[in-house]
């Protein structure tokens, strides 16, 4: 009396069928975002009150010198037109020059990607180390002391400015205590000594065996890192112990517990195991925040990421720097939000 | 307890009655109803209390401040809390940080205000349109609103002030410009499930064109959850300001705006901390009962979203 | 001797509004048969049930004279005690196999998982074990189901699938709260006469939880009615026409009958003394 989904079976025989159509209607979606984000940085470089010609060609040049540039630009051909260099610009990776160093925007930004993705990486696997388990815990007791104190720490995390964290942590940490180093990502002393293979100091310097430069790259690191840890530990406990109290007052936790299984392995056996899929997503979506924590956080302590460079060449007026900064920042936070939607689908048995 | 002789039942117990007699009998009763609610909880109670706080302090700010905030007095420069005269000390240029925190009150709530008008009426606008005519309206609309959501806010408010220029009403712009697509999402869902209900078809059998039913139906019902999300991002929303103001983006110097104090106190953190801590204790505080009470407002309007 | 002995059973909730009783001091013994509990819902049934086995979550309160199986006070042990008794002396299947079923786990890891906590038993054993046990209950495939995931199967061979598994350590007592209200009516009775069958073959006792009155009284050998956490009858299955309570007789007068057809079904009535009274003692 096999009575298995009819179709389980029409499925097995064209899955290559369904999953190709549903990854290209995916991609085109993804595309179309894409799109649409470089359209809005388009129209926000032409919207600004700077005459990018005269930037170029400063203030006392002659009308054709300003006529050569203007056409050079592309600036007299029509929106669109105009909009479809950008597009093509875009997509053979160049951003434009930038305005303060005259290097290539596309240069900049791979220079100084690494420092944010180091500081990002660090602080989503603090806050998974401590937000997991602390959601875990507050959702287990609920009700007692321990869940009402992480969820004031949540509460905290939501509330505050993390700039002005980031200076009292700076206050506190290194001006008073002295246990970690101020801001910048390396002491003078250290800095170029360890060959650059992957741009984060931390690995370089393991890979190259030197153990002081790694231990001057935490210190520096740890302060700035945290940070951005408590923020993602906010978020991440909130969402494991909501996903958590779901769980728990479900039917196959009795079910578990009739079993006769310890309270241990119902919590992480069955329980835990039906929300790892959820937190793939959350961590995922906690990466994306953490890039635009990153911003202020980088200012605060002078880290030569892509936050401080979209910063900086805001405040010059160097709209190329920005707009590249805004885009590759927008696109990396569209591909997280697809990864997480992907492993979603991947891991998740009911979707198969 | 269903007397309905007005003059023999008293005002409580007309709203707490389970037999409403007429709709605005019903909608009071709930209001109430509702009210007692979130009274019971503390944390929003504290939250709301705080606000009302910074409402009155922000109207009364010529009373309640001892100085005036723009006054400078170079010699009296970074003077620590507890000073005579200066409560909180003063900042690099020798002004009263207590009378510009007061000050500055009035500029978060502008802010404040502001973006709380502005995002969710555009989202709401957004989301019932394209939740209601459905089809390629809704296609393009959402699409939209994903690219606006595909942005992380603070970098594209940071673009958009670029654009536009420093300034505290582009700052606002800037900000709602970012905040709305939620919104846009909320009202769409809830449009999508009272779209399907059968009073709705009912009374569009009745001649009912869709613009009424859009205002007069749909929109009440979306307004509830609307609050509770204003409420929750109305947090974020200040941290924004701040972070914006922080970075000179927002209202420009002189003006006592909490972010850019941070960042004028910023130099003198090692030894001079109070300039920056102030300022940030203001925002926290702020921010933590918008949370605080958005967390009680949704535990009453929204009870299955709680934990 | 009796397996099982209940005696002055209480369930108690703290609420705002003082302290809900879900179950008011009931008593009742169980042997080798079937007995069947009936109730609305709200009756505190499936609480009685989930009290034998001591699952009350915090902040409820259990409290009884005594809980014995077979001779032995349940509520005098401590709580790794009471886990070796749970599973492996009293199981419980639940109504719902879609929800009471670990969605992300296959069906070979949760039934061997209550095999492999027995004692030591290797994994082949035990797989072994779970293909046996899971023939017992008609599964024709059973390789392939233990490799496929609880979303994959219909109402009727979840649910037994869940027999098998709560079966499996061989518990003198199984407890069925509502096993048959979430399927159809069609693979109602085939799940019934396989749990029947692998009841009596075992000589286990059967406490079967429903609402459904027409079904108990068929299938069970004694049956006790709830009602506002009290027992307010209790008879033998083919003595409930000759019941005393007003509400079991109310209850059969609602149900239509082929053999005595009436103009008008009679509405139940509650009185509100039912739920003052003392529960019934059983005999």
């Amino acid at each position: 009396m096999l009575v298995l989904k009819e179709n389980k079976r029409r499925r097995a025989r064209a899955p290559s069928l369904r999953f190709i159509k549903a990854a290209v209607l995916t991609l085109g979606s993804v595309a179309v975002t894409m799109l649409g984000l470089l359209f809005v940085t388009f129209i926000i470089g032409r919207v600004m009150p700077i005459d990018p010609v005269l930037a170029i060609v400063g203030e006392r040049a002659s009308q054709s010198t300003y006529d050569a540039i203007y056409e050079q630009l592309g600036l007299d051909k029509p929106i669109i037109v105009q909009f479809f260099y950008y597009l093509f610009d875009i997509i053979r990776g160049d951003f434009g020059v930038s305005l303060l160093n005259a290097r290539p925007v596309s240069e900049d930004i791979a220079r100084v990607f690494p420092a944010t993705m180091e500081l990002a990486t660090l602080g989503v696997f603090i806050g998974i180390i401590l937000g997991v388990p602390l959601g875990v815990i507050a959702a287990v007791n609920r009700g007692s002391w321990i869940d009402q104190v992480v969820r004031v720490i949540a509460l905290v995390g939501y509330s505050m400015p993390i700039f002005w964290l980031g200076l009292i942590g700076l206050l506190i940490f290194y001006g008073i205590l002295g246990w970690v180093s101020g801001p910048g990502r390396l002491g003078i002393f250290y800095q170029d000594i360890v060959p650059l293979r992957t741009g984060m100091i931390l690995i370089d310097s393991l890979i190259a065996g030197n153990f002081s430069v790694f231990k001057n790259a935490f210190s520096h690191i740890v302060l700035p890192a945290s940070l951005l840890g408590y923020y993602s530990l906010a978020y991440i406990s909130r969402m494991t112990r909501s996903f958590m109290l779901e769980q728990l007052s479900a039917e196959y936790v009795t079910t578990a517990r009739v079993k006769g299984l310890s309270e241990r392995a119902v919590i992480w056996r069955h329980a835990f195991k039906n929300i790892r899929v959820q937190l793939i997503t959350v961590i995922a979506l906690s990466y994306a925040n953490l890039l635009e924590g990153s911003v202020l956080t980088e200012i605060i302590f002078s880290w030569p990421g892509i936050g401080s460079y979209i910063t900086t060449a805001l405040l010059s007026a160097d709209m190329n720097a920005v707009l590249g900064g805004t885009v590759v920042v927008g696109l990396i936070f569209i591909c997280l939000n697809i990864l997480s939607d992907l492993l979603y689908r991947v891991f998740d048995p009911r979707s198969k | 307890m269903s007397e309905l002789d007005v003059n023999q039942v008293t005002w409580r117990e007309w709203l707490l009655t389970d037999e409403p007699t007429s709709r605005r009998h019903a909608r009071l009763a709930n209001f109430y109803q509702g009210w007692l609610s979130l009274r019971g909880n503390s944390m929003a109670m504290f939250g709301l209390g705080i606000l009302i706080l910074l409402l009155l302090v922000a109207i009364f700010a010529p009373i309640l401040s001892p100085h005036d905030p723009f006054e400078q007095s170079l010699g009296n420069r970074l003077q620590p809390i507890g000073s005579e005269n200066h409560i909180l000390g003063t900042d690099s240029l020798g002004r009263d940080i207590l009378s510009r925190l007061i000050y500055g009150s009035r500029i978060t709530l502008y802010i404040v205000a502001l973006v709380a008008l502005i995002a969710p009426v555009a989202g709401l606008l957004v989301g019932t349109v394209a939740g209601y005519i459905g089809g390629w309206a809704d296609a393009v609309l959402m699409r939209i609103t994903d690219i606006f959501l595909a942005f992380p806010r603070l970098v594209l408010a940071l673009a958009f002030v670029a654009a536009l220029g420093a300034g505290i009403e582009n700052a606002v712009l800037a900000i709602s410009l970012t905040a709305w697509p939620p919104y846009a999402r909320i009202a769409r869902a809830e449009t999508l499930t009272i779209r399907s209900a059968d009073y709705i078809s009912a009374i569009r059998l009745q001649g009912a064109k869709p613009l009424r039913i859009i205002t007069k139906h749909i929109w009440p019902l979306c307004i509830s959850s609307l609050i509770v999300r204003v409420t929750l991002d109305m947090a974020g929303i200040i941290l924004a300001a701040a972070g914006l103001g922080f970075l000179g983006l927002g209202a420009q110097p002189p003006s006592p705006e909490w972010g850019a104090m941070i960042s004028e106190g910023r130099r003198f953190i090692l030894d001079y901390w109070w300039v920056a801590t102030m300022p940030g204790l203001a925002i926290f505080t702020v921010s933590l009962a918008f949370n605080l009470l958005g967390d009680g407002l949704r535990d009453v309007l929204d009870p299955k979203d709680g934990g | 001797m009796d397996l099982l002995s209940v005696q002055n059973l209480w369930v108690k909730f703290p609420t705002r509004q003082g302290i809900f009783d879900a179950v008011s001091g009931i008593s009742f013994n169980l042997g080798r048969e079937r007995l069947g509990i009936v109730g609305e819902s709200g009756s505190g049934k499936s609480m009685t049930g989930r009290a034998i086995l001591r699952l009350i979550q915090k902040p409820g309160r259990i409290e009884a004279d005594h809980i014995k199986l077979q001779g032995e006070n349940l509520l005098d042990l401590a709580e790794a005690q009471m886990r070796s008794v749970r599973g492996q002396k009293i199981s419980m299947i639940m109504q719902d196999p879609k929800f009471s079923l670990n969605p992300v786990m296959t069906i070979g890891d949760q039934i061997t998982e209550a095999f492999l906590l027995k004692g030591s038993t290797t994994k082949a054993e035990a797989w072994a074990k779970s293909i046996s046990m899971l023939e017992a209950v008609s599964i024709r495939d059973p390789e392939r189901v233990m490799r496929a995931y609880p979303h994959e199967m219909s109402g009727g061979m979840g649910q037994r699938v869940m027999i098998a598994m709560m079966l499996m350590p061989d518990p003198k007592i199984l407890i069925a709260d509502e096993p048959t209200s979430a399927l159809d009516v069609s693979v109602q009775r085939q799940v019934l006469d396989i749990m029947d069958g692998l009841v009596k073959e075992r000589g286990m006792g059967l406490i079967f939880i429903s609402h459904d009155l027409n079904l108990v009284s068929e299938f069970c050998d004694r049956v006790l009615i709830m009602y506002a956490g009290r027992i307010v009858e209790i008879c033998e299955a083919n003595k409930l026409h000759q019941a005393k309570h007003a509400y079991t007789k109310g209850l059969l007068n609602s149900l239509p009958r082929l053999d005595r057809p009436r103009k008008r079904l009679d509405v139940l009535t509650r009185e509100d003394i039912w739920a003052k009274t003392d529960s019934l003692r059983s005999l």
